[in-house]
């Protein structure tokens, strides 16, 4: 696990830094000298990037583009996290009844396709009268999706704080909930966040599933765009940039969280 | 019931015919023992003769299967209310010292004040500072556990315990996982809280310590109380001869 633990760098680790972001810098210039090779349309894409960014509303007036992709994906991931904590809870649970329905529940949408689960919510629920729009059942799909995932996530971090812990707590005559918020919960966030900070930049991408209900998320966009001026090789890449940004920006955010979470990290790396 | 052997009233801590398993194993058999304030129990004993055990089972950390444990009146009865009003009367001090990582020295100390006792953060703050200055930690009050040695976490391990205003303190082998050389400066606090009056029970190996500061030491093996007495009965007139195998072995110097 990489921890970044002492705040003064020493001059190896200066020189370390110095050197990846040379490296960075020339495999990016490479992949622009690449792109640039396949002479690229970019007046068009200049064209089509405010589209693309969300940065207009759609037709009807809607957000689209990317900052529809942001919207799900940042209320998939409260909805998720939400989820997750419950079933986690359930699994983490002595009541047979909570750990049955937490088990059966995570078994069922970490054993089913994230598309198949979408397609069921949005085109199979309908014949039994449940009719959903196409962003309520974007949000669904993923939110229960993503929360089993992230419930083992959270499992397997509470369960990695050394019991110990939870015995000193206890030996202290601490009320549970305090035992649960203040000694284990900020002990198993440093466990949990690097996992979880993947998951959810697994979810950005994944929430272009949602544009096969039509809605016009990033995806969608890059895709009507390209399809009606044969633009495809600008507009997926300008596409992927996008992701490939707003995951750099989440990447950024679990750096700090890390960092704030991994306070008097080296006795965990010490014991 | 027979009264037990130290059967006594006013006792701080009682076991009476306590009765343990771990599945099949029988853990702790029969115990019966009372302690009473300001005594100094030392349990001594080979690994795996339930002497750890018999400490958890006294603050509840782990549950007996039949008799009685009862700490400053209060029985040992299954309900949460009891279990916290017992183990806010119990210190506890274990072998790995068990610190918050995640917190500073004066937080890992304020947290029972401010949540246990529901003191103001202030009135916390001081207590916990209070009781740092006694183990000469105060200095150290805004690191973090991993920026000190060993010796010094189990100090401020101390300290934490000590925050919670305990009737009795129980040390779980404090010193066993301590440097040689930090060894000592546990001691020396167990020593001062020992004159200042506090009801300990000591499980260690350090018979030494043992010898100075304890007035009763319990000797067990395989979950029983083989033989009890002053120190000097105990050490220099052992009569069973597990007892006497056991001394002969400790005081060989494998520890």
């Amino acid at each position: 696990m990489a921890i970044e633990d002492v705040p003064l760098p020493t001059a190896t680790t200066r020189r370390f830094r110095q050197r990846v972001w040379l490296t960075w810098a020339v495999l990016a210039l490479l992949l622009a000298a690449g792109a640039h090779e396949l002479h690229l349309d970019f007046p068009y894409i200049a064209q089509k990037l405010p589209f693309l960014l969300g940065l207009k509303l759609s037709p009807d007036g809607f957000i689209q583009g990317a900052a529809l992709t942001i919207f799900v994906t940042v209320c998939s991931m409260f909805c998720a996290l939400l989820v997750a904590v419950v079933t986690a809870t359930g699994r983490l649970s002595r009541n047979p009844l909570a750990f049955a329905i937490a088990t059966f529940y995570a078994s069922l949408f970490r054993g089913t396709p994230l598309l198949v689960q979408v397609l069921i919510i949005y085109l199979a629920l309908p014949q039994i009268g449940v009719v959903l729009g196409a962003l309520s059942s974007g949000l669904i799909a993923l939110s229960l999706n993503y929360g089993a995932y992230l419930a083992e996530t959270i499992r397997s971090g509470v369960m990695a704080v050394p019991a110990g812990q939870r015995e000193a707590a206890m030996a202290l005559a601490l009320p549970r909930w305090v035992i649960t918020w203040k000694v284990i919960a900020p002990q198993a966030l440093r466990l949990i966040i690097p996992p979880a900070g993947a998951l959810f930049v697994s979810m950005l991408k994944d929430s272009s599933l949602v544009s096969i209900m039509g809605l016009w998320e990033l995806n969608f966009l890059a895709q009507s765009y390209a399809r009606t001026s044969y633009h495809y090789m600008e507009m997926l890449i300008a596409a992927a940039l996008i992701y490939w940004s707003l995951s750099i920006v989440f990447e950024l955010v679990q750096l700090r969280l890390e960092r704030h979470f991994g306070k008097g990290v080296a006795v965990a790396g010490a014991r | 019931m027979p009264p037990s052997p130290a059967a006594a009233d006013d006792a701080l801590v009682t076991l009476s015919r306590v009765n343990k398993w771990h599945g099949a194993l029988h853990v702790l058999r029969d115990i019966s023992l009372a302690v009473m304030a300001h005594e100094r129990l030392v349990i001594c004993g080979p690994s795996g003769s339930g002497k750890s055990t018999l400490l958890r089972c006294i603050n509840g950390l782990e549950s007996h299967q039949s008799g009685d444990i009862r700490v400053d009146g209060a029985r040992h009865d299954g309900r949460p209310a009891t279990l916290a009003a017992i183990r806010s009367q119990v210190g506890m001090v274990f072998q790995n010292f068990n610190l918050f990582p995640h917190l500073t020295v004066l937080e890992n100390c304020a947290l029972a004040p401010v949540w246990s006792r529901r003191l103001s953060r202030a009135d916390a703050d001081a207590t916990a500072l209070d009781y740092l200055a006694r183990v000469h930690m105060a200095g150290h009050a805004h690191k973090f556990p991993h920026q000190l040695s060993g010796g010094e976490q189990q100090r401020v391990a101390i300290a934490r315990a000590l925050c919670l205003k305990p009737k009795v303190m129980l040390f779980d082998e404090p010193t066993s996982a301590l440097d040689p050389e930090m060894i000592h400066e546990v001691l020396d606090i167990l020593i001062e809280l020992a004159e200042s009056g506090m009801t300990m029970i000591c499980v260690t190996h350090e018979m030494g310590f043992a010898r100075r500061v304890s007035n009763r030491i319990v000797f067990m093996d395989h979950g029983e109380i083989i033989e009890q007495g002053s120190p000097a009965e105990v050490f220099d007139q052992p009569k069973s001869p597990r007892l006497g195998a056991f001394l002969g072995r400790i005081m060989h110097g494998d520890r």
